[in-house]
């Protein structure tokens, strides 16, 4: 499937344009699921790790490392990039003979899907005026970088 | 709350970085064939992912201080370094539907972290 999609990608470039739209479609929606892991996973990982400053690094250099391997270490971060991983992959596939600019600010569709899923993960979420006016404005950009000549 | 200077900073570079990563990712898109193994020893590739391995680093360290709806939105300007580079390295023209639908999304990610404030 993915190699007829890579193969098909110099023929038909109308048919490929709306591949390429509807692969960066999927990674917003992986990547949306990625982050609120990766933001559970954070919170997991404990006060030391969630206020490492520049400073306290420049002092200590280990503690960047700490950082990272305490990261790698936590089953909901490890999902998360994995999750992320898995993104890049088909980012790339989308990218193959398209154009960068045009598709990867479309990657801003992922703020569209956490703070609709946290409605549903989070209990004391809610949309408002900003959080609405926000969405329409992404899903306006969007839809003007996928749809426009 | 403040927002430290060295957040802004390490979000900002955290962007810049992210944005190269892109530029990597379509580098090693290009250079993509078939088989797993070739994808394995894509370097293009390799360096992408490396790159937003790093950016994401900086990132989570940068709003570890301060306040989200400042440093969020600052993420998006990675969008405004990706259609620089993919001018000057792949001659992707700007183009007004490009140029506008940036400016929304950019907009409509600042006002999503205002109503998250």
């Amino acid at each position: 499937m993915i190699a007829t999609t890579v193969s098909e990608t110099a023929l038909d470039s109308g048919a490929a344009a709306r591949r390429s739209f509807l692969l960066v479609f999927w990674c917003t929606v992986i990547g949306a699921l990625a982050q609120i892991l990766v933001k559970q996973g954070t919170s997991q990982m404990g006060e030391h790790h969630l206020h490492l400053t520049l400073g306290q690094v420049a002092r200590n250099p280990e503690l960047f490392v700490q950082f990272s391997l305490g990261m790698m270490t936590n089953v909901k971060l490890f999902i998360g990039y994995c999750l992320y991983g898995v993104n890049t992959f088909l980012m790339a596939l989308a990218l193959k003979g398209r154009e960068l600019s045009r598709l990867y600010p479309i990657i801003a569709l992922t703020y569209v899907w956490v703070t609709i899923l946290s409605l549903f993960v989070l209990p004391d979420e809610h949309l408002n005026f900003f959080r609405t006016a926000g969405i329409v404005f992404i899903v306006g950009g969007v839809s003007i970088l996928g749809l426009k000549k | 709350m403040k927002t430290p200077i060295s957040s802004i900073v390490l979000v900002l570079f955290g962007s810049f970085i992210g944005s190269f990563g892109a530029v990597f990712l379509k580098l090693g898109a290009e250079h993509m064939q078939g088989s797993l193994k070739r994808i394995l020893n894509n370097y293009w590739l390799a360096v992408g992912v490396i790159l937003y391995l790093l950016s994401s680093v900086f990132y989570m360290m940068g709003v570890a201080q301060g306040q989200l709806t400042v440093l969020y939105p600052m993420v998006s300007i990675g969008y405004i370094w990706a259609i620089v580079w993919a001018r000057l390295f792949f001659k992707e023209p700007f183009t007004r539907a490009k140029m506008g639908g940036l400016l929304a999304i950019i907009v409509g990610v600042a006002l999503i972290n205002l109503g998250n404030a």
